[in-house]
């Protein structure tokens, strides 16, 4: 049992996971990707949603770009690698259109925003264009993880505080709301969520200073 | 005509494409440290996004919405998936564009410019105001008036959170929330007093 532990947290898949979800996540550290962490948190359902997509995008990408990168001509790798992206990043949002309807009204515009996503950019150009696909793949897997939770940490609290909700299931009793309490509905907009992520980020970093 | 200003009092102001919206915040965070670079990359995506937005509006309606293609014959065709890579391409090939015209015909403008343009390019705010655009079936003019008024609002926002750093040099913040921490939370306040101006009625 022991061992098996030890043996995981040495391999190198677990490492880079770890690093993605904590040493350098990718948006409370290099702050990258925030335009969409903070539009679509208002719930759970549609935070993980975009962090699925967002890391099928990512993997994809890395996966493709790494296949491709001693093919692709240095002066014109930012065209090659953003079309790529953006086919992927249709793809998803077709798929999304096709089997979850409602939930992509509600991202509307931010799927599409993927592809602006400095994420996805930024590990085809610092990681995929110099690791072989494996790797890459990984890589893109564990940075879209790093995200999600960010995401789902976020639109737990903004849910919970917002609409005494999580997931779409009220959580709050009625009683609660019979003895006076009242949803905040600051969370529900756009302040609210710059706030709670700046709180999230300050606790973080504390926490992460030891 | 009065529709035309409410448009653009709500892209200002209310629907802030940065403080509702949350677009175009990797530059907004990275650059607000410094004042005149705000207000350079404030006039440039003012600038590209008075170009951009009606442009790709040209490209939707005659080239991808379904329907679109009735001039050419091909009334059935629906190319509406293909926007995000056209738009993108559109946005990155203007960009270089204006870039160059600018080089050739006013050489102060690109100096003050010049860095910032290509970074314009993957400014989330610039996609997203196309993308919004189709999305509520705006008019040409509509358009026009959405994007200038969206750059607006986006350089307004930059240039007010420049403003408000330079005031906080010196203030004695907690240790964990000094940078990313409490950028959000001064942007979270500045959205709180933007959304007060929801309550005009124009």
């Amino acid at each position: 049992m022991t061992t098996a532990t030890v043996k995981l947290t040495k391999s190198q898949g677990y490492r880079m996971v770890a690093d993605a979800l904590w040493k350098t996540n990718p948006i409370s550290k290099q702050v990258l990707g925030i335009c969409s962490a903070l539009a679509v948190t208002v719930q759970m359902n549609t935070a993980i949603v975009m962090a699925l997509a967002l890391t099928f995008v990512v993997a994809f990408s890395n996966l493709i770009i790494s296949m491709m990168r001693n093919a692709i001509p240095r002066n014109i790798r930012i065209i090659v690698e953003v079309a790529v992206i953006a086919t992927l990043v249709i793809i998803a949002d077709e798929v999304l259109k096709a089997f979850l309807f409602n939930i992509s009204k509600q991202l509307s515009v931010f799927v599409g925003l993927i592809i602006t996503n400095c994420i996805v950019m930024g590990r085809a150009e610092t990681y995929a264009m110099a690791n072989p696909p494996g790797r890459s793949f990984l890589d893109g897997v564990a940075n879209g993880m790093g995200y999600g939770s960010i995401l789902v940490g976020v639109a737990f609290f903004r849910e919970l505080l917002g609409s005494g909700k999580i997931m779409g299931f009220q959580v709050v009793p009625q009683f609660a709301y019979d003895l006076g309490y009242t949803d905040m509905g600051l969370m529900l907009l756009a302040p609210g969520a710059f706030i709670v992520i700046g709180l999230f980020v300050w606790l973080e970093h504390t926490l992460l200073k030891d | 005509m009065e529709n035309l200003l409410s448009i653009f009092v709500n892209s200002v102001f209310v629907g802030n494409i940065l403080l509702a919206y949350f677009l175009g915040m990797c530059s907004f965070l990275a650059v607000s440290k410094n004042i005149t670079t705000s207000v350079g990359l404030g006039v440039a995506v003012i600038f590209v996004l008075t170009i951009t937005t009606p442009a790709n509006w040209l490209i939707y309606s005659f080239l991808l919405a379904p329907g679109a293609l009735a001039w050419a014959g091909l009334a059935e065709v629906d190319l509406s998936f293909l926007r995000l890579i056209l738009f993108i391409a559109v946005i990155a090939g203007i960009v270089q564009l204006v870039e160059m015209v600018i080089d050739r015909y006013s050489q102060a403008l690109y100096n003050a410019l010049g860095v910032f343009l290509p970074l314009i390019t993957v400014n989330c705010a610039i996609l997203g105001a196309s993308l919004f655009m189709v999305e509520r079936n705006y008019t040409f003019g509509e358009t026009v008036v959405y994007g200038m008024g969206s750059g607006i609002g986006w350089a307004l926002a930059i240039i007010s959170m420049a403003t408000i750093k330079w005031k906080l040099r010196y203030a004695d913040v907690p240790e964990g929330l000094q940078g990313f921490g409490l950028n959000m939370i001064i942007t979270g306040l500045m959205a709180l007093a933007f959304m007060l101006f929801s309550g005009i009625t124009l």
